[in-house]
């Protein structure tokens, strides 16, 4: 790798203050500090450093994601098979290689979109900030592909991402500074300006039309369009019509928890695989990048509420038994990459239980109360997101008071 | 009653380069130097001139703010320079010896004769008063403060640090002494904290008039910050004093003899040192003839005190005045490839307090060669909770960073500043992945407190 150096040695001068191109140092160091870490020194202070950086960091969070894109990349094949050839019942292992082919076709663009449109972004703001890229796009790069569903037109991924780059993150100072996630502001922008593109029963299938025959029931759907959830969607045919015990047994024919917690669902690209989610939180644990807490906390809140709702029972989505709940929607898929995000959410310890408790509380109640926004587990991390300071202000304060105490009963 | 605690926090950072428990004593150094950048916020009024003669003992300069605190020369000889850096600030007062050391004269009476004021009165005039450090702010303590009570530390737990039962071997009367003379400064009690993992000497187990304290854990466990706060935590308003167990002994030598006698034992540490061993020297001395072909490499960083906290010296640099050894790393100015050695490598020789590297599978035994390379680029902060894994105290560490950082006054009070000094947040420094220099921000928060508040 001598040669390398060399070259970035040769042209380093040219971007330095001064030089020629020194208004485009950001992108130069950008890209030479993905191949070299850059020869800093410590200068006082603790003169030896960590060996972990940012890029480590987020590399792990990449690698914990790639259970769940390659799994998302095979689903979205078999779904699309479905789709085109009308008929629900082939077998989800059946012509593998061509429906990792069909997956592909429709993943591949979708992630290169999602990185282009934001590198894109983030390299502006950091000629115009003079800072090198950070790398918390990295990571938002590949989320916001696998939280998109899968037949969605590519100018609105684009668009979505660089909403999300710029409104969510770079107008208050970029990675480390941004209130809400990244990836979850680009879906819910989508969800918001084109709901037709992003919610129904008929875009978690690439290719699918709306009324191919006897497969979606969409025309009986008609007027319960309002009530689709992503992953009732086509059980919704059976479901809304008949009594609550019928509905679930529909649904179950459907979506068997089994099946929920392996994936073999339609849903977002990269979000059904309860397993592959389970695959990446264990990188994430072990590594210790992800918080344990917020995962755990999450999946109570939830479970929890679950429980509480089939005591209610007044419509299907209340006698969603709690652990399907777990299963579906992207529940697992937020609680695990999503709500975990170290800078939105909270960031004191007793903060992130509370956060993460709360996020599964309210990820349930948006979608079992309000089933017109079934994106139940989204808009609850984006709320939390927004409370997450408000919790960590309590949380300080219970120090501050708990060291104030000390002083009196000394 | 003596207090035992046990630390679930903190890291030991394993380095190469671990100093054996042999001694050598080195000649007495051709030049020493006094800094006044060892002593934060110290403005000196120089007493003596470029080639005055001094004996050891003599006053070099006073502190302009507080003129009743002395710093005195180690060594005697003549004044060689007093070296300025911008604004004329004094950086450094060197004195070249006259190879006899011939002592500063005085009598004194007896320790258990004199009163408090009497033992204060001889520590400041006899320039040892600086070995006494305050908190909060971390700086020379004022002498018109009256401290609740003063620590003493008789281990250091920082990577390499040197083992004080060697380093003050033979030192058991003037140990004693020295405490003896610092219980008249407080109407508190003197903590002396012992490793609660090793056996600390018996001077320290045995000594009299103290309060023996026992805390178990990894570093900062032998931290004075860490043991005050968990055995007489400060508050807004009071003072702890602490003095490291060695300047103790130094202390106690001269209520002893007269003498300003700054003998002491120091290791020569790290993984670029062909044998790391202990050595005698002075407070002050010029490094050159202790690191004098010792050196295994070239590009190599030479640091006054630990890893953690030391300064950076040039081969010919001095000896920091409150240091207990010399550390020599690697530099770190060179460019890694990621695949190889950069943040896409396997990673098993960047030691890591993260998992994200497999450092933490590797046996404990298993010692690592650490160069100054900062690993990555400054960010702004992003991971959270890591900074909690190695801090001991009651105190949320990323949100008082973060309020020193926007000088949040009411913020820092709130949060802990007066219980920290920058050297409590080395290890987070450390463990920082967004490479913060956390402590430089912990000291420019203190000076503003020190500024606005106190």
């Amino acid at each position: 790798m001598k040669f390398l150096e060399k070259i970035i040695h040769k042209h380093e001068p040219k971007f330095a203050k001064g030089g020629k191109l020194e208004k485009w140092n950001p992108v130069f160091e950008s890209f030479t500090t993905l191949a070299f870490t850059p020869a800093l020194v410590t200068k006082k202070g603790a003169h030896i450093r960590d060996g972990v950086d940012l890029k480590r960091t987020m590399m792990m969070v990449i690698l914990a994601l790639v259970p769940c894109l390659l799994f998302g990349i095979y689903n979205t094949g078999h779904w699309e098979m479905v789709a085109a050839e009308g008929n629900r019942n082939i077998p989800y292992l059946a012509d593998f290689w061509t429906k990792v082919g069909m997956g592909l076709k429709v993943v591949l663009p979708l992630i290169v979109v999602s990185y282009a449109s934001g590198l894109i972004v983030e390299f502006i703001f950091g000629v115009i900030k003079g800072h090198s890229l950070h790398e918390g796009f990295l990571v938002s790069g590949m989320l916001i592909p696998l939280i998109m569903p899968a037949d969605v037109p590519l100018w609105m991924v684009a668009v979505a991402t660089i909403f999300a780059v710029v409104i969510g993150k770079e107008i208050f100072g970029g990675t480390g500074m941004n209130i809400v996630n990244v990836a979850l502001t680009a879906r819910a922008f989508l969800f918001f300006a084109y709901p037709t593109s992003m919610s129904g029963d008929n875009v978690w299938m690439a290719g699918k039309e709306a009324d191919v025959d006897g497969f979606s029931g969409a025309t009986a759907l008609g007027d319960l369009a309002t009530f689709t959830t992503e992953k009732m969607t086509v059980a919704g045919a059976d479901v809304v019509n008949q009594t609550s015990e019928a509905a679930m047994e529909a649904f179950n024919n459907s979506y068997s928890m089994l099946d929920s917690f392996i994936g073999m669902i339609p849903g977002s690209v990269g979000e059904t695989s309860v397993i592959a989610c389970l695959l990446g939180a264990a990188l994430l644990l072990i590594t210790g990048v992800g918080s344990l807490r917020i995962m755990l906390s999450f999946g109570i809140g939830g479970f929890l509420t679950g429980l509480l709702m089939n005591a209610i029972g007044t419509n299907p989505y209340m006698d969603l038994p709690a652990a399907h709940h777990l299963l579906i929607g992207g529940f697992a898929f937020g609680a695990i990459f999503m709500a975990t995000d170290p800078v939105t959410a909270a960031q004191t310890a007793t903060g992130k239980i509370i956060y993460g408790f709360f996020g599964g509380v309210v990820a349930i109640l948006i979608r079992v109360v309000n089933p017109a926004y079934p994106e139940g587990v989204m808009l609850a991390i984006l709320f939390m997101n927004v409370m997450a300071p408000i919790i960590d202000h309590y949380v300080v304060q219970s120090n501050i008071k708990r060291r104030l105490k000390r002083l009196k009963t000394a | 009653m003596s207090k035992s605690i046990k630390l679930r926090k903190g890291l030991d950072i394993r380095l190469i380069g671990e100093a054996k428990t042999t001694k050598s004593k080195l000649p007495l150094p051709k030049s020493v130097s006094i800094k006044p950048s060892d002593f934060h916020s110290m403005t000196p009024k120089m007493v003596v001139k470029e080639g005055g003669k001094v004996n050891a003992g003599s006053t070099l300069f006073y502190d302009k703010y507080n003129e009743s605190i002395k710093y005195a020369s180690p060594i005697s000889g003549t004044v060689k320079a007093i070296v300025r850096g911008a604004k004329r600030r004094i950086l450094e007062v060197v004195v070249e010896s006259d190879g006899q050391q011939s002592y500063e004269e005085s009598t004194i009476g007896k320790l258990s004769d004199m009163s408090a004021d009497q033992v204060k009165e001889i520590i400041l005039s006899s320039g040892l008063w600086p070995m006494i450090n305050q908190r909060p702010i971390d700086v020379v303590a004022d002498p018109k403060n009256s401290p609740k009570s003063i620590f003493v530390s008789a281990f250091s737990s920082a990577p390499l640090a040197p083992d004080y039962n060697f380093l003050l071997q033979g030192m058991e009367e003037e140990f004693q002494t020295g405490l003896d003379a610092l219980k008249m400064l407080t109407s508190g009690k003197v903590h002396l904290t012992l490793d609660a993992k090793s056996t600390s000497a018996d001077m320290f187990k045995n000594a009299k008039g103290v309060q023996i304290n026992t805390i178990s854990g990894k570093h900062p466990a032998g931290n004075v910050g860490t043991q005050i706060h968990h055995i007489d935590p400060i508050n807004k308003g009071e003072f702890v004093w602490t003095v490291n167990a060695q300047d103790v002994a130094i202390m106690g030598r001269y209520f002893l003899t007269g003498k300003f006698d700054t003998t002491k034992t120091i290791a020569l540490t790290g993984s670029e040192i062909s044998e790391p061993q202990y050595f005698e020297t002075i407070i002050g001395a010029c490094v050159s003839d202790l690191l004098d072909g010792k050196i295994k490499t070239d590009n190599v960083r030479v640091i006054s005190g630990n890893v953690l906290t030391g300064d950076k010296i040039d081969q010919d640099g001095y000896l920091g005045f409150y240091h207990n050894e010399v550390t020599v790393i690697p530099e770190g100015d060179q460019m890694k490839f990621v695949a190889t050695e950069g943040w896409m490598a396997p990673g098993f020789k960047r030691f890591s307090n993260s998992r994200t590297f497999p450092t933490w599978i590797l046996p404990k035994s298993k010692k690592f060669r650490l160069d100054t390379n900062t690993n990555g680029e400054e960010r702004a902060f992003v991971v959270t909770g890591e900074l909690e894994k190695v801090f001991p105290f009651d105190i949320l560490p990323m949100q008082l960073v973060k309020a020193a950082i926007t000088d949040d006054i009411d913020g820092m009070e709130n949060l802990g500043i007066y219980e920290v000094a920058p050297e409590d947040f080395a290890l987070c420094e450390y463990v920082c992945t967004s490479k913060i220099n956390i402590q430089d921000e912990i000291r420019q928060g203190l000076d503003l407190i020190a500024s606005e508040c106190m």
